[in-house]
């Protein structure tokens, strides 16, 4: 079981996501993150909110994926809630882009009859979901994974771009560990909580919300430069 | 035999119809080397010679988002629709031969968006000698090095050099300037490319690439009696 959640975090799964930034090369541009510090406080907002948010949905798109029925219409919904969750185009796109991906490798590496039940562009949280159910894993590893997954991608590219030191990103990552831990356990939590669902569900509106208008605002700008090293 | 050995219901997990070979579809040519080698020129080059006989498409990588698409794009090689940019998020190796995903997605992109496609060139960011394409997104790769680059460039060797479907030493018209010797450099790919072809070229002299042109119709032609 470890592994396959070692495996699923583990960057070097090709599943596209060392194309994206996850915010940070704008986030760089704007003079936000420039060092170690700022990196960490940036990579803390962006676990809190939208690590927060696709922890949830990772969640329950796990949880979705386990059962057989009503499989697709479970997350046909959880693709919409995390459209609402979204309200950056790019984002979305860039969402959608690394779902895609996921859903190439994750099809592959642990075949499973669920796969065809995601649309075919799935934010990257549902992909993810389902492949942990079809690596044998459960939701709360399916939080754990999205919520480690939301700051690795941006240290990573926060390296590359301002050249730094790649003991010192290990170390940052390093320091948030408990946070991503609390993040992944609280967003399982919320996923499977609510009120006494009525077709076996538990509702969306329980789902983590957090979003970040910085984040969202940082994506927009970068969608719109031609000088940029990743696509989000 | 135990029942573990039994192989009748067996699937392999690794025979993948995308792969390598089997894959349909268009056939995929990688144009990998250095900076500045030629790779934009020769996508060019083949666009030209070759796009009125076949139906093809362009797939660039740059560090930025379009300068070599912006390229194609300018000298009108090709229609906007058939040519696509990915990013490499500052490293283009990982995109060719590591997590081709964004390449895969452009590739997909193209085919779907162009049903007929037989021909897709994807140019790899200029990058260094150890640099190759992932069989699981090319079905065959052009490494283009250049002269300008000195003539002991075949001879350092790296899977680019060694290891690439077809050698290409570009721009041999800058040789006599640069003190490059065209014999070394022949006879140095041939001694560590174990019977795979190396071409000289210069673009400049023939901007129709005729010689690269023949040897991708020649490609073309094999993988079609392979599926015939
Ligand atoms: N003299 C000479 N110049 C050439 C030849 N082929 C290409 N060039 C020039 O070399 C320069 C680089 O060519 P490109 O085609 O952009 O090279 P590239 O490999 O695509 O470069 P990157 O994508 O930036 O790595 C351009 O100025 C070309 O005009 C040739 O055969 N002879
Ligand atoms: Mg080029």
């Amino acid at each position: 079981m470890t592994a396959a959640l070692l495996t699923l975090a583990d960057s070097r799964l090709p599943a596209g996501g060392h194309t994206h930034s996850g915010g940070v090369e704008q986030a760089i541009a704007a003079g936000i993150v420039h060092d170690p510090r700022s990196l960490e406080v940036f990579l803390r907002r962006r676990l809190t909110t939208a690590g927060s948010t696709a922890a949830g949905l990772a969640a329950a798109a796990c949880r979705a994926a386990g059962r057989d029925e009503p499989r697709r219409a479970s997350l046909a919904r959880l693709d919409a809630e995390a459209d609402a969750r979204t309200p950056s185009p790019a984002l979305r796109q860039a969402s959608r882009q690394q779902g895609r991906g996921l859903v190439r490798v994750g099809r592959r590496a642990w075949p499973t009859a669920a796969w065809d039940d995601l649309p075919p562009h799935p934010h990257h949280p549902l992909a993810l979901g389902v492949a942990a159910a079809a690596a044998g894993l459960g939701p709360a590893d399916a939080a754990q994974a999205a919520a480690y997954l939301s700051i690795t991608g941006s240290a990573t590219a926060a390296q590359r771009l301002l050249a730094m030191d790649p003991i010192t990103v290990a170390t940052v990552t390093a320091r948030l560990a408990a946070e991503v831990d609390a993040v992944g356990a609280g967003a399982d939590q919320a996923a499977a909580g609510g009120p006494a669902p009525t077709d076996g569900e538990p509702g969306p509106a329980w789902l983590p919300a957090g979003t970040d208008p910085l984040l969202d605002l940082l994506a927009e700008v970068h969608a719109d430069r031609d000088d940029r090293y990743f696509a989000s | 035999m135990p029942p573990d050995h039994l192989l009748d219901d067996y699937v392999d997990p690794y025979d993948d119809p995308a792969a390598r070979g089997h894959r349909h579809g268009p056939l995929r040519v990688g144009l990998g080397g250095p900076v500045g080698s030629g790779k934009t020129a020769l996508a060019a080059a083949l666009c030209r010679t070759l796009g009125a006989e076949l139906d093809l498409a362009v797939v660039t990588n740059d560090i930025y988002t379009t300068e070599d698409a912006d390229f194609l794009r300018r000298n009108a090689v090709l229609p906007d629709d058939r040519i696509e940019a990915v990013q490499t998020g500052c490293c283009p190796h990982t995109a060719i031969r590591d997590d081709i995903t964004a390449n895969l997605d452009a590739v997909e992109l193209l085919e779907s968006r162009h049903p007929g496609l037989e021909l897709v060139l994807v140019e790899s960011g200029g990058d260094n000698l150890t640099a190759s394409f992932s069989y699981g997104l090319v079905d065959v790769q052009i490494f283009v090095v250049d002269v300008a680059g000195g003539d002991k460039v075949p001879r350092k060797g790296g899977p680019g050099v060694t290891a690439s479907d077809l050698l290409v030493v570009n721009k041999t018209d800058l040789a006599p300037l640069v003190g490059a010797d065209l014999d070394v450099m022949r006879r140095d790919a041939g001694a560590v490319r174990a019977g795979k072809p190396t071409l000289l070229i210069s673009l400049r002299e023939d901007p129709a690439a005729t010689e690269v042109a023949g040897w991708v119709r020649q490609q073309l032609r094999s993988r079609a009696a392979q599926h015939a």
